[in-house]
C-alpha cells in the first residue's frame, strides 16, 4: 500500500506541475499544445546542467547547488520554448494550435536527439543530482514506512504542492490573478481597462512553461531516480496533464486531487495482481475517459465558474471588431 | 495602474495595421524567405550538431529522397498517404472545427481493418474481405469523428480538446486488441500457414496509395470549391452567427461535415493497414494525424496546394531517414527538429502577410 501511494505521488507530481503550467497559461488565454514538448525540453535542460556542474566541480559536490543550477537550466531551456510559442502566437498573432503543435514535435524531436546523441548528456551525473533528492534530509532513512510517504519524499514534492495552492491564491484573490482573468477571458475589455494584454499573456506562458520543464524534470531526475532512458514518457505525462487541466475546471487547487486520482489510475493497473495486460491496457483509458466525461459535463451544463477561460485560443488584436 | 507615479510616456516604435488587400504574389515571395530562412537555420543547426556542413547535411537529404527510383516512390507514397490524411481533416478545419484527433480516426480505420483481418481470414474471399475491410474502417473512422462533433454540435463542447482524448482512446484500444488477438507474443504477427489478403496493386504497391490520394483531392476541391455543402462549410468557418441567420443549420453542417471527415480518415486507416500487410500497432499512423494539420494550414485549407505542402513536410520525414544511416544517429529526431525549425518561420511570416508595420518617426526631445 505503501509502495503504491509513493508511486501515485511520483507521477501525482509531474501531472500537477504539468496541469499547473498549463492552467496558468490557458488563464490567460493561450492554449498551449505545446506543453509535452516543452516538458520533454526542460528534462533535457535538467539533464543537460547536471551534465554541466558535475563536469565543473566534480561528483562530489554540494547537493543544494547542482540542482539549483541544473533547476535553472530547466527553466531556461523550458523559457526558450515559451520565448518561441509567445514570439509567434502573442506578438506574431499565429495560430496557436498549430505553433503548439508544431512545439510538441519539435520539442520531442530536440529532446530525443540530444539524449541519443551519446555526448551530450551524462548519465552518472544526472544520477548525482537524483541522489541528492533522496537524501537532501541528513539523516533521515525511513526506509518504506507510512512516514516516508509525507516527509521522505524530493523536495519538489512540496515545492509542487505549495506551487498549486500559491497559483490558486494568486489567480483567485489578487489583483494580478484578476488581471490575468480578465486577459483570458475578455482581452479587449482588459486592455481598455488598461491591462497590458500581451504583457501578461507573456508573463503566463513563461511561468507556466517553467513550471511544466519543472515538471518534466521531477519525473526523470526525481521519480525515476535519473533514468534518462526514459525520457519517451513524458510526452504521454504532457499530454495527460493537459487532459488535468480540463478535468480539474482550470482550479489550481482541485488539481492536486485531481493529479492524484489520475497518478492513482495510472499506478493501479501494475500493482493489482491476476490482471492481465490486456486490461491493463483499458484501466490506462480511465483518464482520458474520465476527462471527456468531464469535458461534456461541463459544457452541458454550462455554468459560468466550469469553462474554460472564454478567449482560450483567439488571438487578441487591438484593432480587430 | 491607478497609483500616479511620474508615468513615464512612451511612444510605441511602430504601429500594427491589418492589411486589407495584399498582392497575392508579395505574400508568396514572403513565404519563400521565410522558408529559405528556415532552411538556412536548420542547416546551420545540422551542421553544428552533426559536426558536418550544411551543404552535405541537405545533399544527404536529397539523395535520401531522389537517390534511387525505390526512395522516389516510397516518397511519393509517403506524400500520398499524408495527403490522404490532410484530405480527411481539411472540411472539418475549414469550417474551423479544430479537429487534432486525425490521429484516432486515421487509427481506428486501420484497426477495423486488421480487425475483419483477424476474424474474417480464410473465411471469405479475399475480394470480398478487402470490400468488407473498407466498409469497416470508413464506418469506424466516422463514428469517431461523429462523437466529438454531436457534442460540439449540441453542447458546444471544445472540439479540439475532445478530439486530442479520443486520440489516446484509440491508441489503448489498438493496444488492448493486439493483446487481446496475441496474448503470448504481445504484437501483431501472425504465424506463417494463415493467409492475408493483399491490396491490389497496379503495376507496383506504390500506385494504389498514389492514385487514392490524387481522386480525393481532386473530389475535396470540387466539393469545397463548387458545391452547396462546401459553400456551407465555408460560411460556418467564417462567421457561425452569419449561418445562423442565412437560415443554415450550423448542427446539421458540423455533423454531415465531421461524418465525410472521418470517412475518408477510416479510408486512409484502411491503406495504412493495407500497405503493412494488415498488421497493426498502435504507431501505425505515426503521428500524421497532427503532421496533416500543419500540411492543411500551410496550404491555406486548399486541396490542391496541399499536394505540394505534403511533398514538402515528406521530403523532410524522408530525408532525415537517410542523414540517420548517414551521420550513424539512432533516431529520426533529427526530422522533427528540422521541419519544426522550418515551420517556426514559416508560422510566424504569416504575420507579415496579414499585418503592416507603420513605424512612427520619433519625435524630437522624447517625453512629452
Amino acid at each position: 500500500m505503501v509502495m503504491f501511494l509513493i508511486g501515485t505521488t511520483g507521477i501525482a507530481i509531474a501531472l500537477l506541475l504539468g496541469c499547473l503550467g498549463e492552467t496558468i497559461t490557458e488563464k490567460s488565454g493561450h492554449l498551449n499544445l505545446g506543453m509535452p514538448g516543452i516538458m520533454s525540453i526542460g528534462t533535457l535542460g535538467g539533464c543537460y546542467g547536471a551534465t554541466l556542474y558535475v563536469s565543473w566541480f566534480g561528483e562530489q559536490t554540494s547537493g543544494f547547488f547542482v540542482i539549483i543550477f541544473s533547476l535553472l537550466v530547466c527553466i531556461f531551456f523550458s523559457c526558450l520554448m515559451g520565448l518561441i510559442y509567445n514570439v509567434l502566437t502573442v506578438t506574431f498573432r499565429s495560430n496557436q494550435n498549430i505553433t503548439g503543435l508544431m512545439m510538441t514535435t519539435f520539442g520531442a524531436g530536440i529532446t530525443e536527439f540530444a539524449m541519443t546523441k551519446g555526448d551530450f548528456i551524462n548519465k552518472s551525473s544526472v544520477a548525482v543530482v537524483s541522489n541528492y533528492f533522496k537524501t537532501w534530509i541528513p539523516g533521515l532513512n525511513l526506509e518504506d514506512s507510512w512516514l516516508s510517504l509525507f516527509i521522505g519524499r524530493g523536495i519538489l514534492v512540496y515545492v509542487a504542492l505549495i506551487l498549486a495552492i500559491a497559483a490558486g491564491i494568486i489567480l483567485n484573490k489578487t489583483r494580478i490573478g484578476l488581471n490575468l482573468r480578465a486577459v483570458g477571458e475578455n482581452p479587449s475589455t482588459a486592455d481598455a481597462a488598461g491591462v497590458n494584454v500581451a504583457k501578461y499573456r507573456y508573463i503566463a506562458t513563461f511561468i507556466g512553461s517553467s513550471i511544466a520543464g519543472i515538471g518534466g524534470y521531477y519525473y526523470i531526475i526525481d521519480n525515476l531516480s535519473g533514468s534518462v532512458g526514459s525520457y519517451p514518457n513524458i510526452v504521454a505525462i504532457g499530454w495527460l496533464s493537459l487532459a488535468l487541466v480540463i478535468f480539474t475546471l482550470w482550479k489550481p487547487i482541485l488539481s492536486i486531487l485531481g493529479s492524484f486520482i489520475f497518478g492513482a489510475l495510472y499506478i493501479l493497473p501494475t500493482k493489482i495482481s491476476g490482471i492481465s495486460l490486456a486490461q491493463m491496457k483499458i484501466f490506462n483509458l480511465l483518464p482520458y475517459i474520465m476527462t471527456i466525461v468531464v469535458l461534456i459535463i461541463t459544457s452541458a451544463l454550462d455554468s459560468k465558474e466550469n469553462q474554460p477561460p472564454a478567449s482560450l485560443g483567439l488571438n487578441y488584436f487591438r484593432e480587430d471588431r | 495602474m491607478t497609483n500616479a507615479k511620474e508615468k513615464k510616456i512612451s511612444e510605441p516604435l511602430f504601429h500594427i495595421e491589418k492589411r486589407a488587400d495584399f498582392p497575392r504574389w508579395k505574400g508568396w515571395l514572403i513565404r519563400i524567405a521565410a522558408f529559405i530562412a528556415g532552411l538556412i537555420v536548420s542547416g546551420i543547426f545540422g551542421s553544428i550538431t552533426l559536426s558536418t556542413n550544411p551543404f552535405t547535411f541537405f545533399s544527404t537529404m536529397i539523395d535520401g529522397v531522389f537517390g534511387t527510383s525505390e526512395r522516389f516512390w516510397i516518397y511519393l507514397k509517403d506524400s500520398a498517404i499524408l495527403l490522404g490524411v490532410s484530405i480527411a481533416i481539411v472540411p472539418a478545419f475549414k469550417m474551423h472545427f479544430w479537429n487534432l484527433g486525425g490521429n484516432g480516426q486515421v487509427l481506428m480505420g486501420a484497426l477495423a481493418s486488421a480487425a475483419v483481418a483477424f476474424y474474417l481470414r480464410g473465411a471469405v474471399p479475399d475480394s470480398v474481405q478487402i470490400i468488407i475491410m473498407i466498409v469497416a474502417s470508413m464506418l469506424v473512422g466516422a463514428i469517431w469523428a461523429l462523437i466529438p462533433a454531436i457534442f460540439k454540435a449540441i453542447f458546444k463542447t471544445n472540439e479540439s480538446l475532445f478530439t486530442l482524448m479520443m486520440n489516446y482512446i484509440a491508441i489503448g484500444l489498438v493496444d488492448y486488441f493486439i493483446l487481446v488477438w496475441f496474448p503470448k507474443t504481445g504484437s501483431y504477427i501472425y504465424s506463417v500457414s494463415k493467409t492475408l489478403p493483399s491490396m491490389p496493386t497496379l503495376g507496383n504497391p506504390y500506385i494504389l496509395p498514389i492514385l487514392i490520394s490524387c481522386l480525393l483531392t481532386g473530389f475535396m476541391y470540387i466539393y469545397l470549391r463548387n458545391s452547396k455543402h462546401g459553400y456551407e462549410i465555408s460560411v460556418v468557418g467564417e462567421s457561425e452567427n452569419t449561418a445562423n441567420y442565412i437560415g443554415m443549420n450550423v448542427k446539421t453542417v458540423i455533423i454531415r461535415t465531421l461524418i465525410l471527415s472521418g470517412l475518408i480518415a477510416g479510408f486512409i486507416g484502411f491503406i495504412i493497414c493495407g500497405n503493412a500487410g494488415f498488421q497493426i500497432n498502435s504507431d501505425i499512423v505515426a503521428g500524421r494525424g497532427f503532421t496533416a494539420i500543419i500540411v492543411t494550414w500551410l496550404a491555406n485549407f486548399n486541396p490542391l496546394i496541399m499536394v505540394f505542402t505534403s511533398l514538402l513536410v515528406v521530403f523532410f520525414t524522408r530525408g532525415a531517414v537517410n542523414t540517420r544511416g548517414f551521420y550513424s544517429l539512432t533516431t529520426n529526431a533529427i526530422s522533427d527538429i528540422t521541419v519544426g525549425i522550418i515551420f517556426f518561420f514559416i508560422i510566424g511570416c504569416e504575420f507579415f502577410i496579414n499585418y503592416k508595420l507603420d513605424f512612427i518617426p520619433r519625435k524630437k526631445g522624447g517625453n512629452k
